[in-house]
């Protein structure tokens, strides 16, 4: 290769907004029903239909704003977006074009140790479009317009990441800021956040953008990197043949881990975009912008410096406890209730529960370990009732669904035995059962030492306070 | 019976002179009688007496409103919950609307009878009634004649006593230019007056229900019924609705009347301009002054209606796909060919130039020179406005250039046809609200009386008509046949 390349990469995320009804109707917006069931007459584009819009995705869309620190629109409209398609059933979405509620932001990210900072171009609320079905319907396609109407964010980036990598932290960061907010389930699984990438490659040093391609309906982080990667050398691999990049739409295809032409510039639709003549003009006051900015929770940058500085707790466990918003609060629930050090509510959160949790494939809002059960139990640890070896016995009884640290205890007989009589009686035994062990103790090897140790917490079935045991035994041995 | 106002009706309704039943009977017959008129798209006869019925007993138990039995009809553009709706369209021959037009729903609450669906100019697209799938409407006053429209089968049912009053919609003059042409009285409100929600969209900025009824009076008792915020449309108004009945009585001593030099130049027909003329001279007896106002832009509304309306209809109608509702065409191939040949062979040909002018308007490239000037124009318009409304109280002019003209006459001629609103489009520009009252005749047919008011100034227009028609009785003409 003689020639150094340099990427330039644009994301629009599409961000479902955790309205419970849809944009412009009451319909509900819930995941998963029976197809047409969440589709009202609005939603179906019947004949004399008008949307209403829904407050409560404006008040999305001004948090949202608020927390990239961007440019609130006192003055924002929704316009049509004109094309035909089955799923579309109005023949136009429902968008904002010249005057989106959200302009210039920023969010920064990571990568490497280094953080950078990436524009936010805009962001502005649509509606979504239905489904369309194309299985098991005897070569015709089934519509399904559960989805339509429903609430969308769509933010667009500036062209400012220069690599894949830079893309998925970008992606990765705004995806735990909107759940942050409360403002998307973050679902993508279920399609609630999904993501274009605009690539294009320029020799290095060029100052001018090379031709784009638009990779459309990327779900997962995996895909987006492979999807961009993959795209760069296509575009790398195309110019360096002698061929030049046509603007285009691409889809990815997992499956085949490559991209391919959707339609060309040639034959992109022509919008006609127009103000809708159906909804008046969204107004946003600086008395509605305080109420919201009063609301507005505490954002996971802040968040996690406030851990490092009020809780000493060391950068990965700050930035594993501040990855999403309830397993922060179930981290500072757990240090509030149970009095125990921080650091040590941040070991076991981040420790026992983390991978109990992954094992099991749950989120921390299905944890079978309430945050009070945790405290209960860290309690003990901390008050010498049990041992941390017996806790992560205790620890697994919860998980099975005990009610308590302490009645976990008290039926197992679990609490630690700190009697001196009770200890010096079991430890005499093992020495006196033991010659050939105390001989190679006295004699020099000290290894030995930790074999008295298990065989005594064996004797005792683990709950022995070891440093008594420790200390007895030393005192016997020596 | 048929020939008494809403008002006496109402009286008749609760002194056991007529039952709702026998009223209602009596329309039923009149309207089979008069089929000919092609007034009615559907007639709703078991469903007009069951209404009727459930009329008179609550008349019966004393808690009826003015409405209250009275046999209206519905202009087919609001949706009727259970009862066919069809925009005079091909398109929507089969339609169904699962639910009622707030309109709808309002005289409903209020026990009036619905008999039936009336007449239209396809998706309100037309100023004769002719492009309707159902077929032209004959203007009772003189059968070769048109009635006007969009809003032609309720001008001509009205008119020809086929309906105590009906609703119509006014886009650019479909309420006023039908209502002068078959001599009664018709009101447009101020945009957001009347809620739009269930009437089917021509181009919404400028859409707008109202009252079409043979006197002043029973339109101020129509549009108490039919205004009003509506949560389901949010360009509705949110102000209180006074009582239209209570201000009719109001003298107009001091009024000031404005008449714009540009609505009496060239092309107003001489007789017509006479009868406006007289029409003023009365107001003048009542105790009216009259100051000549000017608004230059006038003559700029009607290419700016032409991009404007058919921007917004090119969008709206984009819903009739095939897909869900409506027409669907035979064995389509793929999806191209379901959407090119079901909306090809169901949308007629008003509808098909509308929506290729604004999709053309939108387009890149053309937007800024139609789309946004024409909305720049719009504003000049409503600025012009604004300054005569405050000169004077209320404008004064003819609705229509002539009466009405021959069926077939314009229809090959769509130039000819748009320009016969050309003294009501400016008006849907800047969102005012307007009245057609009858205001004699030119060789035998109606002429009307424009009467423009402020934004929201309803009671004042309904004032000014009925203390009108307090003194004169072109209203009450009745078309010969029809008596």
């Amino acid at each position: 290769m003689s020639q150094q390349w340099e990427t330039v990469i644009g994301l629009e995320i599409h961000a479902q907004l955790a309205t419970k009804s849809k944009i412009f109707s009451g319909a509900s917006t819930a995941y998963g029903a029976e197809p047409n069931t969440q589709a009202c007459a609005v939603d179906l584009g019947l004949p004399g239909v008008l949307p209403v819009l829904n407050e409560e995705a404006v008040r999305m869309a001004v948090i949202f704003g608020m927390a990239i620190e961007a440019h609130i629109a006192p003055y924002s409209v929704f316009a049509r977006k004109n094309y035909f398609y089955p799923d579309l059933p109005k023949g136009y979405q429902i968008s904002q074009m010249d005057l989106p509620i959200v302009g210039n932001g920023h969010l920064d990210i990571e990568v490497d140790g280094i953080s950078k900072r990436i524009g936010i171009t805009r962001a502005h609320l649509e509606e979504d479009a239905g489904k369309s079905l194309h299985a098991s319907f005897h070569g015709m396609t089934g519509i399904d317009l559960n989805r339509a109407g429903t609430p969308l964010l769509e933010i667009v980036s500036e062209p400012e990441m220069s690599s894949a990598k830079e893309a998925v932290a970008y992606m990765r960061k705004m995806h735990e800021l909107v759940r942050y907010l409360g403002i998307c389930d973050g679902n993508m699984q279920e399609g609630s956040f999904r993501c274009d990438a605009n690539v294009s490659v320029r020799p290095k040093g060029q100052k001018e953008f090379g031709t784009r391609t638009e990779i459309k309906n990327i779900n997962s982080f995996r895909f987006v990197e492979k999807a961009i990667n993959h795209e760069i050398e296509r575009q790398i691999d195309l110019i360096e043949s002698g061929g030049t990049v046509v603007q285009e739409t691409r889809l990815y295809d997992a499956d085949k881990d490559e991209t391919r032409s959707m339609r060309s510039k040639e034959e992109a639709n022509d919008y006609r975009y127009f103000p809708d003549p159906d909804l008046l003009p969204v107004l946003i006051d600086e008395d509605f912008k305080a109420q919201i900015k009063a609301q507005l929770p505490e954002l996971p940058q802040a968040k996690k410096q406030r851990f490092k500085d009020d809780y000493v707790l060391d950068d990965e466990s700050s930035t594993i406890l501040t990855s999403s918003r309830p397993l922060a609060d179930y981290f500072e629930a757990v240090v509030k209730e149970s009095g125990c050090e921080a650091k040590m509510c941040a070991n076991w959160v981040t420790g026992d529960l983390l991978a109990a949790l992954n094992r099991a494939d749950l989120d921390i809002t299905d944890s079978p370990v309430s945050h009070e059960r945790l405290a209960g139990l860290l309690k003990r640890i901390s008050d010498d009732t049990i041992s941390g070896k017996i806790a992560k016995q205790v620890f697994e009884e919860l998980w099975q669904g005990a009610a308590s640290a302490d009645e976990v205890i008290e039926v197992k007989g679990l609490k630690q035995i700190t009697d001196t009589g009770a200890i010096e009686a079991i430890i005499d035994k093992i020495i006196a059962d033991n010659q050939d062990q105390v001989e190679q103790y006295r004699s020099g090897k000290d290894k030995v030492f930790g074999f008295f140790v298990g065989q005594v917490m064996k004797e005792m079935q683990g709950k022995a306070n070891p440093g008594e045991v420790n200390k007895m035994l030393k005192a016997k041995l020596n | 019976m048929y020939n008494k106002t809403i008002a006496e009706l109402a009286k008749g309704l609760r002194s056991g002179e007529f039952s709702s039943v026998e009223l209602t009977q009596s329309f039923l017959a009149r309207i089979k009688q008069h089929n000919s008129l092609n007034a009615y798209i559907t007639v709703t006869e078991d469903l007009a007496l069951q209404e009727a019925k459930a009329a008179d007993a609550r008349l019966a138990k004393g808690d009826a409103e003015l409405l209250t039995g009275i046999p209206v009809a519905q202009k087919d553009i609001f949706c009727t919950e259970g009862v066919k709706t069809t925009c005079g369209s091909k398109m929507l021959d089969n339609f169904i609307a699962p639910y009622n037009a707030t309109v709808v729903e309002k005289f409903n609450n209020a026990g009036a009878v619905m008999l039936g669906k009336l007449n239209m100019d396809e998706f309100a697209m037309g100023s004769s009634n002719e492009t309707s799938y159902y077929g032209a409407v004959k203007n009772p006053w003189d059968t070769n004649t048109v009635p006007g429209g969009s809003s032609g089968g309720t001008a001509a049912a009205v008119a020809a006593r086929l309906a105590v009053c009906a609703t119509g919609t006014d886009t650019g003059g479909s309420i006023r230019q039908p209502a002068a042409l078959c001599g009664i009285t018709g009101l447009k409100p101020t945009y957001g007056r009347v809620s739009r929600y269930g009437m089917i969209a021509y181009a919404s900025s400028l859409d707008q229900g109202g009252p079409m009824t043979r006197s002043a009076e029973d339109a101020a008792i129509m549009l108490q019924t039919m205004a009003g915020f509506d949560e389901k449309d949010s360009t509705s108004v949110d102000l209180p609705v006074p009582d239209y009945m209570a201000g009719l009585g109001n003298s107009l001593k001091g009024l000031k009347i404005g008449l714009p030099k540009e609505f009496f130049g060239d092309g107003l027909n001489s007789d017509v301009a006479a009868a406006i003329e007289a029409a003023v001279n009365e107001y003048k007896k009542l105790g009216a002054t009259v100051t000549e106002v000017s608004m230059p832009t006038l003559k700029l509304a009607i290419p700016a209606y032409y991009v404007i309306a058919p921007a917004e209809c090119s969008a709206n109608l984009s819903r009739f796909d095939g897909v869900r509702f409506g027409y669907r065409c035979e064995n389509p191939v793929d999806l191209t060919d379901l959407y090119t040949r079901s909306r090809g062979e169901a949308f007629g040909k008003e509808v098909k130039r509308r929506i290729l002018m604004g999709t053309y308007a939108l387009s890149a490239g053309y937007y800024d020179a139609y789309y946004i000037k024409a909305q720049k124009i719009r504003r000049l318009i409503s600025e012009d406005f604004k300054k005569a409304l405050s000169e004077v109280d209320v404008i004064m002019g003819p609705v229509t250039p002539s009466t009405a003209f021959g069926i077939g006459e314009k229809i090959g001629n769509p130039i000819e046809m748009y320009l016969s609103d050309i003294y009501t489009i400016a008006i849907n520009l800047a969102g005012l609200p307007a009245m057609s009252v009858p205001a004699g005749f030119a060789e035998g047919m109606p002429v009307g009386l424009q009467i423009i008011g402020n934004y929201f100034a309803e009671d004042r227009l309904l004032s000014i008509a009925h203390q009108y028609q307090q003194v004169t009785d072109w209203h009450t003409y009745t078309p010969k046949g029809f008596e």
